[in-house]
């Protein structure tokens, strides 16, 4: 594939054949290759190295790193449909709420009668609302097989369901976006409520312990993070070759030009409900792994802000690549901790700021600059590349037709 | 030249609707009471007359004296007999003048003259005296005063009187109606004084007058009816043998049913009213959506914080004049049309035209706009909610009859938001502007091609659309609280609605936002409002199903 996309010489596709060149198999070792090593680093340095040396890392980073690789895995997820298949879902949100609630819902049946009100049956909530047997949902919450199944199943179905109705009407576009958004602002007020029997508005928290291990100790917390680290290795892959994959490629020729793919005979809304249900069981995994790490899931992880600011991770680290989707979910979250920390008020003028700025001037995100600096690195002149980075849709539309027509042949 | 023409049209149109609405309220506010000044000078005499009597009273020689007051039509007469009433009428033992006492912090007591103009004074207790009365003389006092306030030449003040009477009636009160009822011209009034006769009589009287009563009282919706209609039908044994009972059984339930069903009405027209109040707020929130997202197909997600803004400038409005409260919404709606609007013209010029043709980047910058904005103003203004006061004219509400009334505030919103909307209406149909929008929202080339500068038109709708949102805003600071997220909750609420509605035309948002608020209201009862809101929501989403391109789609072939 990377063969055929490079013998394009025409000067529109330098940009294109670099990136994929980057976007390659070789670029895929490469990115897993730097976040196990990150990852070995860390848990060394905790580990081995006495608090107060150089080189420790405490205990506290080692979680906001676990923290900031479920957001990574969130912006896979989120990059997956927007970057390859054009639907800015502003309601990845709910598929990680939903898949933290079925986490959290399993850690709170652990909790047992350690609870406040020590009832070995019914988690603390329930007892306070007075409800004397569990709801039907909730069976089978104890069980580790049924919680990592329901991970999948709960953002999958909402996901299915919605983008079966959406997609076959074709909504696109903007309405999409909206959309989205307004089915997870429903779900953040159905959440709220007490009668829905998932905490409201405290949501479940005060867990013990995940699968025996208590949640508090900071070994588990140095495994939830080696965890998390290795679930988004396998993500990234899974990501990388479902991109990569024929179906990858149909996907992406949507994006650039629905109506085609379709008189070429394919049926877009089943590929775009097949990326989107992906995505969401990607985000509800990221969401699953998030909430031990926290402890705590409340509706609030539903507000349209989160899911926005999902959106502009991927879009300050770059849409056109994966692993430019690591990159700005690392950063921006990196940036948000350092500013609320310092001065919080700031924080929503940053981000703000971050929204226009990217958008305006950087539409490619980091991961698009690369390619440029690398170029000048090896003193190679790439004018036609800035010229070219401002219209992203076009140059990429010509590439997939080239490679559809590849691929065909 | 056509556009500067087009804009003098608009602002033309906005002052001589302003005029409307001014014209409006100073009508409705000047509620002017005829005084009655004729005979002034007698009264004054008889009440001089009567307060040297007083003093020196006894116990037994005061009813007639009590009489004699309430004969007395002077607002002075009226203020000694409450006096009395509340043990606070003394007299001073030098000269007898009669004075309202009351006891102050320092054990002294504070002197009104009740006759003369005489300044308070504060004096210790050993110069003035109790006038005293007792629990009879109390009672009659009572019955004096309900007597004037039946016989009070401002109706509105008999009514009121009346309705405390229909709660709590009594025999002398009732005995004062009777004769009260063929005098009495008032419509309303005789009404009423005929329910409270009419219950008095189902309560006492024998089972034929009672049925009589029923018949008269069927159509009445008082509550105290409704009460004493059960009362009756309780009390009646449950299988009643005499052919009279089985008669008046009858009618009574007859009457409860239609008293029902007609209450069941007025809780429909209620709801509709409610619906369509909320559907007005949704109207003027979504309107200025609906008019950049038809022409430039640009979701402005800070639309939500111009509407804030609005609501902000009537704030400042209201901080910076604090004595024109009663105008301040008349100063702020021009205000915040020009705030909202320039800020939407700077967006438009600075960040939205630089994104051309990519509406999900548009979407994603003007949110970082909104999340700027809101920041701002909690920078400058406080995190807090800020209260914004109701001019009084917008208060109270309008008695349809005793279940339905229509609250002025909600009424005017109704009428404002619909001015708004044909305003806008015309200006698209007539003005040369409103051409020019419609021609680049149908097909922005070719309308290029006709040398319209589609950059302008989009800068000028873009601030039009700002603009009409800074007056929801100002309409809205009258609903509800005014804070930083107060443009966040309407602005999903806004785009369903325009959605609903169908992008690019005015008639599918009013629509849309009129049927949407009443099935909110019309939910909210059964469901409680969450889950009316997440019906909306589900039910909007299949509704999309079915119709992708809302309730009215522009029409015309396109791919894209």
């Amino acid at each position: 594939m990377t063969s055929s996309i490079s013998t394009n010489s025409s000067t529109k596709e330098t940009s294109t054949g670099l990136m994929a060149k980057l976007s390659g198999l070789r670029n895929l070792h490469v990115v897993i290759g730097i976040l196990l090593l990150a990852t070995f680093y860390v848990s060394v340095c905790n580990l081995a190295f006495a608090e107060g040396s150089a080189l420790h890392v405490s205990d506290y980073t080692v979680s906001l790193f676990g923290k900031y690789l479920c957001y990574a895995l969130l912006a896979l997820a989120v990059d997956l449909v927007w970057g390859y298949c054009g639907i800015l879902s502003l309601g990845h949100g709910a598929f990680f709420t939903l898949g933290g609630y079925a986490m959290g819902m399993y850690l709170m049946r652990q909790i047992g009668d350690r609870g406040v009100y020590g009832n070995p049956d019914l988690p603390d909530f329930m007892v306070f609302l007075n409800w004397t047997e569990m709801p039907w949902y909730w069976a089978g919450s104890d069980s580790v097989l049924w919680m990592v199944a329901m991970v999948f199943i709960g953002p999958g179905i909402l996901a299915y369901v919605f983008g079966m109705l959406a997609f076959r009407s074709r909504v696109s576009g903007v309405y999409l976006s909206i959309m989205t958004q307004a089915v997870t602002y429903a779900l953040m007020l159905a959440f709220f409520r007490n009668e829905m029997g998932f905490g409201g508005n405290n949501g479940l928290t005060d867990f013990k312990e995940i699968m025996g291990f208590s949640l508090q100790s900071p070994s588990t917390k140095l495994g939830l993070f080696i965890i998390t680290a290795l679930v988004l290795a396998v993500a990234y892959v899974v990501c990388h070759y479902i991109v990569n994959s024929k179906m990858g490629r149909v996907v992406t020729a949507i994006r650039d030009a629905e109506n085609r793919v379709r008189f070429v005979g394919y049926k877009p809304e089943d590929y775009k409900v097949w990326i989107y249900v992906v995505s969401a069981m990607i985000a509800g995994l990221a969401g699953a792994l998030y909430v031990p790490q926290v402890g705590i899931i409340n509706p609030g992880e539903f507000s349209p802000l989160n899911s926005i600011e999902m959106v502009i991770w991927v879009a300050v680290g770059g849409r056109n690549s994966l692993y430019g989707a690591l990159i700005g979910a690392i950063v921006v979250s990196y940036a948000k901790t350092r500013f609320t920390a310092i001065m919080p008020e700031a924080w929503l003028f940053a981000l703000g700021g971050l929204f226009v700025l990217v958008t305006l001037l950087l539409p490619k995100g980091i991961a698009g600059m690369l390619p440029g600096i690398m170029d000048k690195l090896k003193g190679k002149n790439a004018p036609e590349e800035e010229a070219t980075a401002s219209e992203p849709s076009a140059t990429d539309n010509s590439a997939t037709e080239n490679k559809g027509s590849e691929v065909k042949s | 030249m056509l556009r500067i023409n087009a804009l003098r049209m608009i602002t033309m149109r906005l002052i001589v609707l302003r005029l409307a609405i001014v014209l409006l309220s100073v009508f409705v506010c000047t509620h002017t009471y005829a005084q009655d000044n004729t005979n002034q000078t007698d009264s004054s005499l008889a009440l001089s007359n009567i307060a040297k009597q007083l003093p020196k009273a006894k116990l037994s020689k005061m009813p007639p004296l009590v009489k004699q007051l309430g004969a007395i039509k002077d607002p002075k007469s009226r203020l000694i007999l409450e006096s009395l009433l509340e043990g606070e009428l003394y007299y001073e033992r030098s000269g007898f003048a009669i004075v309202r006492a009351q006891m102050n912090d320092d054990k002294k007591y504070v002197l009104s003259y009740l006759l003369t103009d005489a300044q308070q004074q504060t004096v210790s207790k050993s110069k003035i005296k109790k006038i005293r009365t007792n629990n009879r003389l109390r009672g009659q006092i009572r019955d004096v005063l309900a007597k004037l306030d039946l016989t009070d030449p401002d109706s509105s003040v008999r009514i009121e009187a009346l309705k405390q009477l229909i709660d709590k009636p009594n025999d002398s009160a009732i005995q004062t109606i009777k004769e009260l009822l063929a005098e009495e011209k008032d419509e309303d009034v005789n009404h009423l004084m005929q329910v409270i006769l009419q219950v008095q009589l189902l309560k006492t009287g024998d089972d034929q007058q009672k049925l009589a009563a029923v018949e008269i009282l069927k159509t009445s919706l008082e509550p105290a009816v409704k009460n004493m209609l059960t009362q009756q039908l309780a009390v009646l044994p449950k299988k009643p043998t005499d052919q009279q009972q089985i008669v008046l059984k009858k009618a009574i339930t007859d009457a409860l049913d239609t008293i029902e069903s007609k209450r069941q009405f007025y809780g429909v027209v209620e709801n509709i009213f409610f619906g369509l109040s909320l559907g007005s707020v949704l109207l003027l929130a979504a309107i200025g959506l609906a008019i950049t997202f038809g022409v430039m197909g640009v979701i402005n997600m800070a639309h939500g914080e111009m509407i804030m803004l609005g609501a902000y400038t009537t704030y400042v409005v209201q901080l910076i004049w604090p004595h024109l409260i009663e105008y301040s919404l008349f100063i702020a709606i021009p205000l915040a049309f020009l705030v909202s609007g320039s800020v939407g013209i700077i967006i438009e010029r600075c960040v939205i035209r630089f994104l051309k043709g990519r509406p999900l980047e548009t979407l994603l910058a003007t949110f970082g706009i909104s999340l700027i904005l809101q920041q701002l103003v909690r920078t400058v203004f406080s995190p807090l909610n800020r209260q914004v006061a109701a001019p009084e004219w917008m208060s109270g509400s309008l008695q349809i009859n005793p279940v339905f009334s229509l609250t002025y505030n909600r009424l005017y919103i109704i009428i404002f938001s619909l001015m708004v909307f044909f305003a806008l209406l015309t200006f698209f149909k007539k003005s040369s502007l409103g051409l020019h929008v419609r021609a680049v929202s149908q097909n922005r080339e070719m309308a290029r091609a006709l040398s319209i500068k589609s950059d302008w038109v989009d800068a000028i709708t873009f601030g039009l659309g700002s603009g009409i949102a800074g007056v929801a805003g100002v309409v809205l600071s009258q609903l509800t609280n005014v804070g930083p997220n107060l443009g966040q909750a309407y602005i999903i609420d806004s785009f369903l609605v325009v959605v609903f509605g169908g992008v690019g035309n005015l008639w599918g948002t009013l629509v849309a936002a009129m049927s949407l608020g009443s099935i909110n209201k019309f939910l909210e009862p059964i469901t409680g409002s969450v889950l009316a809101n997440i019906i909306v929501l589900v039910g909007l989403v299949l509704f999309i199903q079915k119709r992708p391109k809302g309730l009215f789609p522009q029409k015309g072939r396109s791919a894209d």
